[in-house]
C-alpha cells in the first residue's frame, strides 16, 4: 500500500467518514472508496455500503481480480447520563472497548475534568445534549443519575432513537416507577422492553467497577445479538 | 485513566503503521481477508509490522503472528505483497497453525 493511500485512510476515520479500504487481491492495487459520499451505483460500490452496513468486510470478483473490501466505520458511540462514580469507571472501559464515550451532565462538580480526564463532557441537559449529538443506531445510551429529572428526559429522548442499547440504572423498584412515568408520557410495552433495566448483567456487581464491568457486558451481549438468560 | 486512554490508542494499528513510516522504518500489514471454523480473530482484523519486528494489532490469538511477521520482514526490501494460508494445527511442536481448529488466509503487504 502507497503511504499517502494510507495517511488518507487515517485521515478519514479521524474525520469519522464511512471509509472502505479495496485492496485488489491480484495485483496488490488499494484505493479507498466513500460509498455514502458518492451516490453512483455501481456493483463495488453497492458491495461496499453492504460491507459498511453490515460492518462486515467481503470479498469480491470484479474483472480486474479479486477485491478484498476492508470496512472501517466510525466509532460506536456511548452516552452516558450521568457523570456519577460508575461512570468514572464505565467510561474508561469503554473507551478500551473503541467506543467513542460522551458523558453527560448539567452538574458541573459531577461532571469535571478532574473525575474525568480525556473524556468528552457535555454540561447541558441530556435531552438538550443528546437532540444535538443525534445518537444512531450505532450508539448506546446509559442513564445512571438515580435522577428522574435527569434521567427520563434521556430515556425520552433514547426511545426516539434507533440506538442498539438503552441501559437504566436503578432498582426493580425504581425501574417499575420509571415504567410508570413512560406510560403517563406515550410510550408502550414495547418501547419499555428496550430499557435495560436494572441495568447490566447479574453478576452480583458491588463496586462502580464491577457495576461498569456487567454494563459493559450487557452492552457487548446485545451489540452482537447473543440471547441472555 | 490518561494512562489507559493512551493505552488504547497503543494498538491502533493504522496510526502506528503510519508513525514508523513517517520515522523511515519499513512497515508491512498485514489483513485477515478470509476465516473458517472457529478462528479467532474476525475478517478485516489487522497487524502492522516494522524492521525491527515491532508489531501491533493481531490476525489470530498470537498462534500464527510469528509466521506472519517473518513473511512480512521478507517482503520489505523488495515491497509487493503475498497471500498467506494457515490452518488447523497438528500436534508437532512449532507447528505454525491455529490450535483453536480455525483456517484463516492472511493477505500481507509492504508499506510504499
Amino acid at each position: 500500500m502507497d503511504v499517502t493511500l494510507l495517511k488518507e485512510l487515517q485521515q478519514a476515520r479521524l474525520d469519522k467518514r464511512q471509509v472502505v479500504l479495496a485492496t485488489n487481491l491480484t495485483n496488490g492495487s488499494n484505493n479507498l472508496l466513500y460509498p455514502f459520499e458518492n451516490k453512483n451505483k455501481t456493483p463495488i460500490l453497492d458491495e461496499a455500503r453492504t460491507a459498511l452496513n453490515t460492518d462486515k468486510p467481503r470479498e469480491i470478483e470484479t474483472e480486474d481480480g479479486t477485491l478484498f473490501l476492508n470496512i472501517f466505520n466510525p466509532p460506536l458511540r456511548l452516552f452516558v447520563v450521568g457523570a456519577v462514580h460508575i461512570a468514572q469507571k464505565l467510561a474508561p472501559i469503554a473507551a478500551a472497548a473503541a467506543y467513542d464515550v460522551t458523558v453527560i451532565d448539567p452538574r458541573r462538580s459531577f461532571g469535571s475534568e478532574f473525575r474525568f480526564p480525556g473524556i468528552n463532557l457535555d454540561d447541558r441537559w441530556p435531552d438538550e445534549a443528546l437532540a444535538e449529538l443525534a445518537p444512531d443506531r450505532r450508539s448506546a445510551i446509559v442513564t445512571l443519575t438515580h435522577d428522574a429529572k435527569l434521567d427520563d428526559p434521556a430515556l425520552e429522548a433514547a426511545l426516539n432513537t434507533d440506538v442498539f442499547y438503552i441501559g437504566a440504572l436503578g432498582s426493580n423498584r425504581t425501574n417499575a416507577k420509571r415504567h410508570q412515568r413512560l406510560d403517563k408520557k406515550g410510550f408502550t410495552a414495547g418501547d419499555m422492553e428496550r430499557i435495560h433495566g436494572p441495568v447490566g448483567l447479574d453478576i452480583g456487581a458491588q463496586s462502580p467497577a464491577e457495576i461498569a464491568i456487567s454494563i459493559m457486558a450487557e452492552m457487548t451481549a446485545t451489540l452482537r445479538g447473543k440471547d441472555l438468560p | 485513566m490518561n494512562q489507559q486512554l493512551e493505552q488504547a490508542d497503543r494498538d491502533d494499528v493504522l496510526a502506528n503503521a503510519l508513525e514508523w513510516k513517517e520515522a523511515g522504518k519499513s512497515v508491512a500489514l498485514a489483513t485477515v481477508i478470509q476465516t473458517w471454523g472457529s478462528a479467532p480473530r474476525p475478517t478485516g482484523s489487522q497487524l502492522a509490522v516494522d524492521d525491527s519486528g515491532n508489531m501491533v494489532g493481531s490476525v489470530s490469538g498470537g498462534c500464527v503472528e510469528g509466521a506472519v511477521i517473518q513473511e512480512a520482514l521478507a517482503l520489505m526490501p523488495e515491497g509487493g505483497h503475498k497471500t498467506l494460508e494457515f490452518g488447523v494445527s497438528n500436534d508437532e511442536a512449532w507447528e505454525v497453525g491455529l490450535a483453536c481448529g480455525g483456517k484463516i488466509r492472511v493477505y500481507v503487504e509492504a508499506l510504499n
